[in-house]
């Protein structure tokens, strides 16, 4: 059982990441991974949110009609992510000033919801929970790998220490001002993708088409 | 059996329930209304038993931003001790004099520039605020002579994707400014958001507001307009954010200006505030 839960918790990680197997999750990878410390905050918020909503959901699971079960899932995920929002602004008030609109935006993270409609409603409270970690996880190490790319070359920094002192502050390194865009995540993140891939042949899709060849055109 | 149903009223309701079959309506239902009240219960829990110490970062926050602006903040300090040296006051926009028509200590400019009531609708509106309430709060420190020694006025005004709010610190002249910062705005990080890079938010102390007519010469762009002396009045943009830095632009001259403290700082200068 232990090395079953192990898995339950590596697999997510590098085997069946929500990211870059499932490319899942993408629209905040974007928008908060121009910090290091954002990210990371961001990641716990996500893996803590994913494996309480997979916890409550499978608890309710026999009990939650069909008809309205996308509901049902996003009242309960809602509901978290109001808490850890409330939690940050009590607690973190720095952090969740930095994190602002991106908290809220959790609800809308498909990883949460993907697991909760694909996994909780199916099985038992503690594997949920674990596989809500386990993604959650998987997600992190995402987050923070695109998350050390553009800050690093973005702005010169991690977790903002400097590191290479920027030419605005009478260094040497002048920043690469597009990572810290929005759309160098997608970059970052394909090639990731491609990256995980190559290690991992059997990630690599079917095609769902085949090209016809000369004579079966005929 | 027909007792064993009755036992207690209870768990006759919870076996017909149960008995129910999962989707039909008055199940649904059930479930979705329970739940929901669960749910805002635990919220709207959270919320109410977290809001004081949200409060008091709030607060926290602006004054340690307050303390910034006006220099009198070092790592570690009591910030409301600190806060103490200030002397909160309400401004009339419109007048251009001190108001007692609201308590200095309570009055939330963000929250009244909503209210219908205590702001207006600008017709001309460069900063892009919208509304403007009809009291400012300042913040004045004095030296131990009880002479004005710095004036700390609020300013705020659309960037790029957010309102930036923030702080001008002007010294006692009412002219040449102390230092200008954001606490709170959404700019892009490492573009935009440099408007909090010590480097840039260095070129503000010593610019002049006013020039000898008494208009806004301040500014913030490539190049000092033709007529403006760039040593006095020019502060440089910063380099790829050209939209943030307009809005900086924009929100400084309107605040300056006719519409903003331009009413005051006069008065005050003439000891007539």
């Amino acid at each position: 059982m232990a090395g079953k839960d192990f898995s339950m918790l590596k697999d997510p990680m590098v085997d069946n990441n929500p990211i870059t197997l499932q490319v899942l999750g993408i629209c905040s990878a974007l928008a908060v991974t121009s910090s290091l410390k954002v990210a990371l905050v961001m990641a716990i918020a996500v893996t803590f949110v994913t494996a309480f909503s997979n916890f409550f959901i499978s608890i309710l699971r026999n009990q939650i009609p069909s008809s309205i079960r996308i509901i049902v899932q996003m009242v309960i995920i809602a509901s978290l992510v109001i808490l850890v929002d409330q939690i940050l602004k009590a607690y973190l008030y720095e952090i969740s000033k930095t994190l602002s609109v991106f908290v809220g935006l959790i609800i809308t993270n498909c990883i949460v919801m993907g697991r909760a409609e694909a996994y909780a409603m199916k099985n038992p409270p503690i594997p949920s929970f674990l596989d809500g970690i386990g993604n959650g996880l998987g997600y992190s190490l995402i987050l923070l790998l695109v998350g050390v790319v553009r800050e690093l070359f973005g702005s010169g920094s991690l977790f903002g220490v400097q590191i290479p002192e920027t030419v605005n502050n009478g260094g040497w390194y002048v920043p690469n001002g597009l990572l810290l865009l929005p759309p160098s995540a997608f970059f970052v993140i394909g090639l990731l993708i491609w990256g995980f891939r190559t290690w991992k042949p059997a990630q690599v899709e079917k095609r769902e088409y085949k090209i016809m060849s000369e004579e079966g055109a005929h | 059996m027909p007792n064993a149903e009755n036992t207690t009223a209870s768990t006759g309701l919870w076996a017909r329930f149960n008995a129910m079959p999962l989707d039909s309506a008055p199940r649904t239902i059930t479930v979705a209304v329970v739940l929901c009240l669960i749910c805002s219960m635990i919220v709207s829990g959270a919320a109410v038993m977290l809001k004081p110490q949200q409060e008091i970062n709030k607060t926290l926050d602006k004054k340690t931003n307050i303390l910034k602006v006006a220099g009198l903040y070092e790592d570690g300090i009591d910030v409301a001790k600190a806060f103490g040296a200030f002397e909160p006051r309400l401004v009339d926009i419109a007048t251009g004099k001190f108001s007692n028509a609201e308590d200095a200590a309570t009055y939330d400019q963000r929250a009244a520039a909503k209210d219908p009531a205590r702001s207006v609708v600008l017709a001309n509106d460069p900063a892009s605020i919208k509304r403007q309430a009809n009291l400012a709060s300042v913040y004045l420190l004095r030296d131990d002579a009880g002479k004005i020694e710095r004036i700390i006025l609020p300013v705020h005004g659309y960037g790029l994707w957010s309102t930036l709010y923030g702080f001008i610190a002007l010294n006692a002249d009412g002219n040449e400014v102390y230092g200008l910062r954001f606490y709170s705005h959404g700019e892009t990080p490492g573009l935009g958001a440099e408007v909090d890079n010590p480097k840039w938010m260095a070129q503000w102390p010593g610019k002049l507001v006013y020039g000898e007519n008494g208009a806004v010469n301040i500014g913030v762009g490539k190049a000092a307009p033709a007529g403006i002396d760039g040593s006095k009045h020019h502060i440089d943009a910063i380099a790829g954010a050209t939209l943030t830095s307009r809005g900086v632009d924009n929100l400084v001259k309107f605040w300056m200006g006719e519409q903003g403290f331009k009413l005051f700082l006069d008065n005050l200068k003439k000891g007539e505030a």
